[in-house]
């Protein structure tokens, strides 16, 4: 009796203790808490891109190694970060230094956000603008910039301008609504000698994957509005453009590679497939998704027929109209940590966008195209659709779109308004009822 | 001894005690509390009064129009989960071959979680609507159907081994008795059998009606609410609202101790009725 009782024992201690274990080892990154860095102070970043884990963890232990500074780099799973990050929060190991999406999440994070103005990655700002201010408080700084519009496969497009009666020459001749749709509308026609099963990707409106319309795709008609009354915000919107959003919308779903009714059961991925597959010859989606199409089995577009042009949706003088540049990552400072961990966060941001190994990490590891004036021209990240990106930047002959997206009311606004787009994809709803849902939900909750 | 006994009792009872006021009671209270207040996260909150509570039966927080739907969802899964496991378990009980074989294979489903056999619904069932150009998030009775079948294969299994028990404890004489009464075979399951397992029906009815009325898994991977939160049920109706809204986290609150009361009121109803069917043996 007595050793099995012994043994017994023995793998209940085990198991009590790998229980423990688990808990506490539970994402951190195996900085030790003891050896505390110069300041005293220590780095919790509570990170939101899950593919972005891997380079994050790495860039901390460097960062360790070189200052000293306990930096611990919490990943929370996708699309869950407003939850982990109100929960971590609440504990009293909370994160110092997090990230908000614009003036919404700056909204409910302005009691946790501290006043960054005086640091030195603000002053680095290319565009102060681009800084998120709340009651006369910079409380979010951008460490990133991206573009998106209507990403293109050159190599479809030149087999179409070849052939015979090709309604454009180049892809420069595309510079309007009209003229993108008189080019589809021919390649949609001709999609059989081109060898494509539609020009545009499948129109992902599975729930969930349906950020491409609800969001950037809905971004350029609130552009639009805001640009027509001169603000950067309204509490309600008339929706003034929702011709041109339908439109486009319809172009999309038309000159599609699968029927509307089925647009539901696609997700962004399969969109994206059917594009690298050579499939589909143009998919809206901005720069991140260079390491989608790359990584797709039997991936047929190369590096340099991967191209990207503006989404025009038909308004006037939309010929000067470039893709839509901005973003929607700021890194905020818990102002309710101890002061020294705020002083080795704002170190960190710092030495991320001033040190030459912070400078490598962020363009090379972490793929980011820089907002901040440290960064040199050449130092920029690689991939093929960054580089057009920066390109666009860099051309004052046009006028970028804003990001005012991050302005919109409520993740679950663009729920509400992805469910009426999906039901007017399949033909349940009328548009004008689409647009209904949009005013009113906009409305509502931006109420709160 | 007795006494000694009930001075040692909060070392026996203690740490029960203990888990049961952190893992329940206290997370109950201070739920109950942030349910009167506005609140981002759960340290730092500010008492607003019945204001969430008014807020959350307001006809845009969909909050009644979900509970119509999962209480629909709750009747229809019930009913056709009980009877197919019954039914299951009866053939079962019989002395076929294989009935291990087949006991197994019943019970398999079971032991697959709830997101996976979501989106694994769902594709089979787009799969399926494909063929008639169409998609599961097309129309709400997809959903609604979809919601079902995924619940009956998901619990059948569980229910019919409760059942299966419960049959192979009814005792032989009595059932041999009805036969030398006359009784038909109808006659013996209506009359010697069904009340004999009443027992295991009151745990398969409180089982299947706590977890359909508490679906939350199955109803995010399957739909999420489409076509415009048509199948969306409390939980996840509750869930939207603390994680996708701004400013509504008590709303939140307020509707998941709503919620609570239903859902343990319902449960307490089904238990007293059904026992009060019960037949000692």
């Amino acid at each position: 009796m007595k050793p099995s009782k012994r043994i017994l024992g023995a793998v209940a201690a085990v198991a009590a203790l790998s229980l423990m274990a688990g808990c506490g080892g539970g994402g951190s990154t195996g900085s030790s808490d003891e050896s505390s860095g110069a300041s005293g102070g220590q780095v919790y970043y509570l990170s939101f891109k899950p593919e972005q884990d891997a380079a994050w963890q790495a860039v901390a232990a460097q960062y360790t190694e070189q200052t000293g500074t306990p930096v611990r780099i919490v990943t929370a799973a996708q699309g869950t970060y407003e939850q982990t990050l109100k929960a971590e929060m609440a504990k009293s190991d909370a994160p110092t230094l997090f990230q908000i999406n614009g003036p919404v999440g700056g909204a409910v994070w302005k009691d946790y956000a501290l006043d960054l103005s005086d640091t030195d990655f603000y002053n680095a700002l290319l565009d102060k603008s681009m800084a998120v201010e709340m009651d006369g408080n910079v409380i979010g700084v951008p460490y990133v910039v991206e573009g998106y519009g209507i990403i293109y496969n050159q190599a479809i497009m030149d087999k179409y301008f070849a052939t015979s009666g090709a309604k454009a020459a180049s892809v420069d001749e595309i510079n309007t609504f009209a003229k993108l749709k008189e080019v589809t509308d021919d390649m949609q026609a001709k999609k059989d000698e081109l060898g494509i099963k539609g020009v545009f990707a499948a129109t992902s409106m599975k729930p969930g994957d349906a950020w491409r319309w609800d969001t950037h795709l809905a971004n350029l008609p609130i552009f639009y509005e805001y640009r027509d009354n001169n603000v950067t915000d309204m509490a309600e919107v008339s929706f003034k453009y929702n011709k041109e959003y339908q439109q486009i919308f319809d172009l999309y779903l038309t000159n599609s590679t699968i029927d509307p009714k089925l647009t539901p059961s696609k997700a962004v991925t399969d969109s994206m497939a059917e594009f690298a597959l050579g499939e589909a010859a143009m998919v809206q989606n901005g720069n991140w998704a260079w390491g989608q199409v790359a990584d797709v089995a039997g991936n047929t577009v190369t590096e340099e027929n991967i191209k990207m042009m503006p989404i025009y949706i038909g308004v006037d003088g939309e010929e000067k109209q470039s893709i839509a540049v901005g973003t929607e990552n700021f890194f905020s400072v818990n102002s309710k940590a101890s002061e020294a961990d705020q002083q080795a966060s704002i170190d960190f941001v710092n030495w991320l966008i001033t040190s030459d190994a912070g400078k490598s990490a962020m363009v090379n590891d972490l793929g980011f195209i820089p907002p901040f004036s440290t960064f040199s021209a050449t130092e920029q990240p690689a991939d093929p659709l960054a580089k057009q990106v920066v390109a666009y930047m860099g051309n004052t002959d046009l006028y970028n779109v804003a990001w005012n997206f991050t302005t919109f009311p409520s993740k679950d606004f663009k729920n509400s308004f992805a469910d009426a787009l999906t039901q007017y994809a399949v033909g349940n709803l009328e548009w004008s009822q689409v647009v209904e849902v949009f005013v009113t939900e906009w409305a509502a909750e931006k109420q709160g | 001894m007795i006494k000694s006994l009930r001075r040692l009792a909060l070392v026996f009872t203690g740490p029960t005690i203990i888990a049961f006021a952190i893992a329940f009671a206290v997370p109950f209270l201070v739920g109950l509390y942030l349910s009167f207040c506005e609140f981002t996260t759960v340290t730092n909150a500010t008492w607003v009064g019945f204001d969430n509570y008014v807020r959350a039966f307001s006809p845009r927080e969909r909050f009644l129009s979900s509970l119509g739907f999962t209480a629909l969802v709750t009747a229809i899964a019930v009913l056709t989960v009980n009877l197919f496991a019954f039914t299951v378990a009866y053939l079962l009980t019989r002395k076929l071959r294989g009935t291990n074989f087949f006991r197994t294979v019943f019970f398999m489903p079971n032991l697959i979680g709830g997101i996976v056999l979501g989106y694994t619904w769902q594709t089979i069932i787009n799969a399926v609507l494909v063929q008639y150009q169409t998609t599961l998030i097309s129309d709400a009775k997809y959903g609604f159907i979809g919601l079902v079948l995924l619940l009956n294969w998901q619990m059948i299994g569980y229910m019919m081994i409760i059942y299966i028990a419960g049959l192979q404890n009814v005792p032989g004489e009595l059932i041999e008795a009805a036969a030398i009464d006359g009784a038909d075979k109808w006659q013996t399951l209506r009359h010697v059998t069904i009340p004999m397992v009443m027992p295991s029906i009151t745990i398969c009815l409180f089982l299947t009606l706590s977890s359909s009325f508490k679906l939350f898994d199955a109803n995010l991977a399957l739909t999420n609410g489409a076509p415009m939160r048509q199948t969306e049920m409390v939980a996840l109706n509750i869930v939207n609202t603390f994680f996708t809204r701004v400013g509504v986290e008590g709303v939140g609150q307020a509707k998941a101790m709503v919620f609570f009361l239903l859902v343990s009121g319902l449960a307490f109803l089904q238990l007293r009725a059904t026992r009060r069917q019960e037949v000692e043996q």
